[in-house]
């Protein structure tokens, strides 16, 4: 299996790995090695097990079975301490850092070094200057954490794993919260730790990133390792079947669009926070019939509130939406009614907003048509067309298991997400605002929802496709808004649109577009 | 850190309660066992007070009425995603609404005051929930504190109204006179021997029928109509309920309304069947005892009923215990029922991860997740 | 057995009244919400039981109440299981006394602090307003501010009666003097609360009040902590508390419940117990103020002499003390 140059034995090795958690089997007999002084990619859809193997590297969790081993020698790991003891490190899709603390005494908390702040401080901070000069990991030390970009706070959790000793640093979905112009920072940063003889296990389910920066790369599937490769022997396509099992299309087939009618317009929208803050600043466009617009920007501005604002969730401060000839903003019609009117919305973020997971899934597939007559007569619901209508959308959207009584949180995120884009399109709406359709979904799903929203396209509706994930909106878009800072700042046509040119528009470079 | 245990449903709802009372038992007879008295005996006294006679059901099952209209009353706040504390006072307000119609009224047919005295028991509570309810879902100010106070202020409001307004004339102890007989809710051993059943009289009486009905109701209006399909959304998740959109300030008036409705039922059972007078403190902590009740049955009618039942088991049985053990006096039989509260409900999870790794150990069927449909979801 | 057999033939020879042999006279107790532990008015009555158990060697039932519903519940059973007298101590056992007492005409009942008017039931009241009066007379003696306080435990009749007789002794002593007057709580948990009781006491030292007077149950036990914390005087009520802080406490408001509770059985068990109303104040040694070597030094032999003085007039009628009546 090991065709090192060096002669080391393995900065972490694992043998037989096995872990249930009740009826599933979330790692079946995992072994694979990872060599000093690499970057080791970890790639697999959602549900293929692993975040469970970090977190039993790092021990939140123990293993029902088999061993590990840092640098050839056998570990028990049965805490976050006795990893840290052990020389890893692990950087949390979500921090784990108090908001209101500097980044100095982040760092220091939990190796204080005695009841007394001031000297642990004090040596801490010189240790950390060393840091900063050894990696290039620049960070104000001074500075309360939650006044920082994200890009930093990522930086700040690096910087204490390295900080408490840590050799072998794992990173699970570290861009998940990143621009991309942050991961490429976060990519060279990781070359830099190579360099200095860190090991690093990167863990994500985006193909680019593995091809950007792994020496070697596991696949893991069903909570099996499927393939270990080095990974200039393969390619993105090569993994993505690995990961799926089967053939996978990356890039949507979709003939050109064919607008019609103008049927949504938005004119000088203004949408401000709770502090009173604009979040979107006097925005226009229009959506035609048979046409996907893609809203493109990193998160954070205004996509998210421009979006809630065209499906009713919050209130403009100024401008109007009119849809059908209806001023939505004027007559003030709340969600329910703009369904009605023929405006859907699959929203962003899916488990906070667009499912309630203690539901089971058939009383998920009513949530916003609830008072369809459909579903219920004088108030008084109807079971059994309810479950008759769950059973059609979960097979019209191939939604596994196809069991409408299951509750929602046991479904993987892919078919939640079809679920809820089922229910939105149920009821024939004529615009569908979608966010994030791929957010947390695998890839056999990605594909199916990209197909679906080509073919609502094609049957004319508007649609309306929020997305950080650039890749998605130069696949999906026809054409392409850009925001920045509560405007947009640019619109374009999905032919002359580049990476480039968005990717400069994102950063506040105004466009030659309109706006 | 690990995902929450799944158990089969029967488990669930059967058997980690089992055991979990049992486990209070066990502790309750270690305690008994050190003041000296012994712990089967105990049990048994215990028991037979509860359920061995037909006196001893009858009281039984007139506790367990008044937990029954409390627990719902929690139980219906709770799936709105609101911490109703103050089913005490609403009980209280209640009651005097039921027994403002039983004093004026009394001297119309029984048939006539009952509705008036039902809907006045639930207006009256009703209204005492709305000003909290409304505080929350307009001024976001916290339904806990506010119910909390609601409390206090229901307590002193009818000291007030008992001491200076509504006593008899000429006595020492703040009641109001006694009801017209036509303003007793009929006791059910009378309505028992009219259809032949011959059964001791005992406080049990209509209204305990009257809970059951409750029960029903918020079984339907909770789980069959589209009114509590959006009380659940916006209890489980207010931003799916906006989204969706349902009015959470909105559930949260209807559900307090509700709730406040339920917990002003309890004079139906404590004034009109039982004590046929308005006095002082007559819920004696039945709404709070609703909140355990409530978190016992799993917030569903029928698992209320049971923990209602077991709670009225537990008054009576202890008042027995402590009237036939002189060792066991009444504050004993306080730590007895705190311990199956805080087994039963508190640390209801301690038995359930050692429960669910036997049983994954056996079953592997994904058949064993819990079903959710339409039914009450726990 | 046989030494109880044989002493009733020997009573019965000696044309004692004894209807019911001592081997089958069963008394029984029923204490309110308080408990019997509430060094205050409930215990009292327990002192009495207790005595007459010692007394006689005759044991009793007792039970503590913890819901309303229980106190008729409790009675009933004890009626059914023989008991010859059942004491119910407290006026929230009024309407559950006259319920079961008509129902089983042959039990004797004995009601205390209320008025039940059945021919089984007696209903033994104290006049504490004259008891009260006494203190506020000696409240207004030692009193060098000219302002005294009144804490009370839940606003009810019962306790206003306390309040009235209070001011009224003051007043009497000295026709200026500035009484205080706060009640704990308006739930039965203001009769235990002994942190609030302390922190109204402290507000009426605040004011200016250099005696307080309890009525307050268990809550003014803070009440008399405070006192003495702040080196003032307090005045004690129903038992006689003047041991709790000797040099502290003025005295007492003493209501004997415990010689009601423990006369009740003795009269029950010789069968001279009759039903009705009886009335207890100082004439009947009922209610009084409290004397004894802990507080020998505060109260003085020219305020006992004041006090004994108008003790006299009360008991001959010469001097009036009002009651407070509910509407």
């Amino acid at each position: 299996m090991v065709e090192e140059i060096n002669s080391l034995p393995p900065a972490l090795e694992l043998r037989g790995i096995d872990k249930r958690f009740g009826a599933v089997h979330a790692n079946r007999d995992l072994s694979f090695a990872v060599a000093a002084g690499t970057v080791h990619g970890v790639i697999g859809e959602n549900g293929a097990g692993k975040s469970t193997l970090m977190n039993i590297i790092y021990g939140f969790h123990r293993a029902d079975a088999g061993e590990i081993r840092v640098h050839g020698k056998p570990v028990e790991i049965h805490s976050p301490q006795d990893a840290i003891a052990a020389g890893i490190g692990m950087v949390h899709q979500h921090f784990m850092l108090v908001e209101n603390f500097t980044v100095l005494e982040n760092i220091v908390l939990g190796v204080e070094g005695g009841p007394r702040l001031a000297g642990g401080l004090a040596s801490a901070r010189a240790g950390l200057e060393q840091l900063a000069r050894d990696y290039g990991l620049d960070v104000p030390l001074d500075t309360v954490v939650s006044e920082l970009p994200v890009g930093l706070q990522q930086r700040v959790e690096i910087l204490k794993a390295l900080h408490r000793g840590a050799d072998l640093l794992i990173l699970d979905e570290p861009t998940a919260v990143l621009t991309p112009q942050e991961a490429d920072q976060l990519f060279k940063m990781l070359g830099r730790l190579r360099a200095q003889g860190k090991t690093v296990i990167l863990v994500t389910h985006k193909l680019r990133e593995i091809m950007a920066v792994t020496d070697r790369v596991t696949v893991m599937r069903q909570g099996a390792v499927v393939a270990e490769v080095a990974t200039r022997a393969t390619s993105s396509r090569d993994l993505a079947e690995k990961m799926v099992g089967r053939a996978v299309l990356l890039q949507v087939e979709k003939g050109p669009a064919q607008p019609g009618a103008t049927l949504l317009t938005v004119r000088d929208l203004e949408v401000t926070d709770r502090l009173g803050v604009p979040r979107v600043k006097g925005v226009s466009f229009t959506l035609r019939a048979g046409e996907i617009v893609g809203l493109a920007g990193v998160a954070g501005n205004g996509q998210s509130e421009l979006l809630e604002a065209l499906a009713g969730i919050r209130a403009p401060s100024r401008g109007e939406i009119v849809l059908g000839g209806r001023d939505l903003v004027r007559e003030g019609l709340d969600p329910r009614a703009r369904r009605h009117l023929g405006l859907a919305h699959v929203p962003e973020d899916r488990l906070r907003m667009g499912v309630v997971t203690g539901f089971s899934a058939q009383d998920n597939a009513i949530l916003g048509y609830h008072d369809l007559p459909a579903y219920q007569r004088g108030g008084l619901l109807n079971r059994a067309a309810i479950l008759g209508g769950c059973e059609r959308k979960m097979a019209a959207y191939d939604v596994r298991p196809p069991n409408p009584h299951l509750r929602i949180a046991a479904f993987s995120g892919g078919n939640q997400q079809k679920l809820v884009l089922a229910r939105e399109i149920d009821s024939d709406p004529r615009v569908l605002l979608v966010g994030q359709p791929t957010r947390g979904v695998d890839i056999g799903a990605i594909e199916f929802i990209h197909q679906k929203l080509v073919a609502l396209r094609d049957a004319g509706k508007a649609l309306l496709l929020v997305s950080v994930e650039l890749d998605e909106i130069l696949g999906l878009a026809d054409r392409i808004l850009v925001m920045n800072a509560g405007e947009i700042v640019g619109e374009l046509a999905r032919a002359e649109a580049t990476e480039e040119k968005i990717g400069l528009m994102m950063a506040g470079v105004k466009g030659e577009g309109r706006a | 850190m690990s995902p929450p245990a799944k158990l089969p449903r029967w488990a669930e709802l059967g058997l980690l309660p089992a055991i979990n009372l049992i486990a209070a038992l066990l502790l309750s007879g270690a305690i008994i066992r050190l003041i000296g008295e012994s712990p089967w005996a105990a049990l048994k006294l215990m028991a037979d007070g509860a359920f061995g006679s037909q006196e001893s059901i009858g009281y039984t099952f007139y506790y367990a009425t008044n937990f029954i209209f409390t627990g719902l009353a929690v139980a219906v706040a709770y799936h709105a995603g609101l911490f109703n504390i103050g089913a005490e006072g609403q009980a209280y307000i209640g009651g005097l609404g039921t027994g403002l119609v039983c004093l004026w009224l009394g001297a119309w047919p029984f048939w006539a005051v009952l509705p008036l005295a039902i809907l006045a028991g639930a207006l009256f509570g009703a209204a005492w929930a709305f000003i909290p309810a409304w505080l929350q879902a307009r001024r976001g100010s916290h339904i806990v504190i506010t119910t909390i106070m609601f409390n206090f202020i229901a307590s002193a409001l009818m000291t007030w109204l008992l001491v200076n307004v509504l006593i008899r004339p000429g006595q020492q102890s703040p009641e109001t006179r006694e009801f017209a007989p036509n303003a007793f809710m009929p006791g059910l051993h009378t309505l028992l021997g009219k259809i032949g059943i011959p059964f001791t009289s005992t406080p049990l009486n209509l209204a305990f029928l009257l809970a059951l009905a409750a029960a029903a109701l918020v079984w339907v209006l909770l789980w069959r109509t589209r009114w509590g399909y959006a009380l659940r959304v916006a209890g489980r998740n207010p931003a799916a309920a906006v989204y969706a959109g349902i009015r959470p300030p909105r559930v949260t008036l209807g559900a307090m309304l509700l709730s406040g409705a339920l917990a002003g039922s309890l004079g139906l059972n404590e004034l009109m069947g039982s004590q046929h007078r308005i006095l002082l403190d007559f819920p004696g902590g039945a709404g709070f005892v609703g909140i355990a009740v409530a978190l016992m049955g799993r917030n569903q009618p029928v698992g209320i009923f049971l923990a209602a039942v077991l709670f009225g088991a537990l008054v009576q049985g202890g008042s027995q215990l402590s009237f036939d053990m002189p060792h066991v006096n009444r504050d004993m039989v306080v730590v007895i029922q705190g311990l199956v509260i805080l087994l039963c409900g508190a640390m209801e999870n301690v038995f359930r991860g050692p429960l669910s790794r036997l049983f994954a150990g056996k079953t592997r069927s994904p058949k064993s997740e819990i079903r959710n449909d339409g039914g009450p979801d726990a | 057995m046989i030494s109880s057999r044989l002493l009733g033939v020997l009573l019965v020879s000696l044309g004692a009244v004894t209807l019911t042999p001592a081997a089958d006279f069963k008394p029984a107790i029923v204490y309110d919400f308080g408990g019997k532990f509430d060094r205050s008015f409930n215990q009292s009555a327990s002192v009495g039981a207790e005595k007459f158990r010692q007394d006689t060697g005759i044991a009793f039932r007792e039970f503590e109440i913890t819901n309303a519903a229980q106190r008729e519940q409790i009675m009933t059973q004890l009626a059914k299981r023989g008991s010859s007298i059942i004491v119910a101590v407290g006026f929230t056992q009024a309407s559950a006394v006259e319920r079961v007492a008509r129902q089983f005409p042959d039990v004797k009942f004995t009601i205390i602090d209320a008025v039940v008017d059945l021919p089984n039931v007696q209903s033994i009241n104290f006049r504490e307003q004259e008891s009260s009066f006494l203190c506020g007379m000696a409240a207004a003696l030692a009193s060098k501010t000219g302002k005294v306080g009144f804490v009370g435990g839940m606003d009810i009749p019962l306790i206003r009666k306390f309040a009235l007789g209070y001011a009224e002794g003051a007043k009497y002593v000295n026709p200026n003097i500035e009484v205080f007057q706060n009640m704990t709580g308006t739930t039965p948990a203001a009769w235990g609360d002994p942190t609030k009781g302390a922190e109204l006491a402290k507000s009426q030292f605040g004011r200016g009040a250099d005696v307080v007077f309890h009525a307050a149950g268990a809550t003014g036990i803070g009440v008399m902590q405070a006192a003495q914390d702040a080196g003032l005087l307090s005045i004690g009520c129903d038992s006689n508390q003047d041991y709790l802080h000797p040099g502290s406490v003025l005295t007492s408001a003493v209501k004997r419940v415990d010689v009601a509770v423990y006369k009740a059985f003795q009269d029950a068990k010789a069968g001279t117990w009759k039903g009705g109303q009886l009335v207890l104040g100082l004439a009947e040694s009922g209610v009084d103020y409290s004397y004894d070597e802990y507080n020998r030094t505060v109260l003085t032999p020219a305020m006992k002499q004041r006090l004994d003085q108008a003790r006299a007039d009360i008991v001959s009628g010469r001097l009036k003390v009002s009651e407070y009546r509910a509407q």
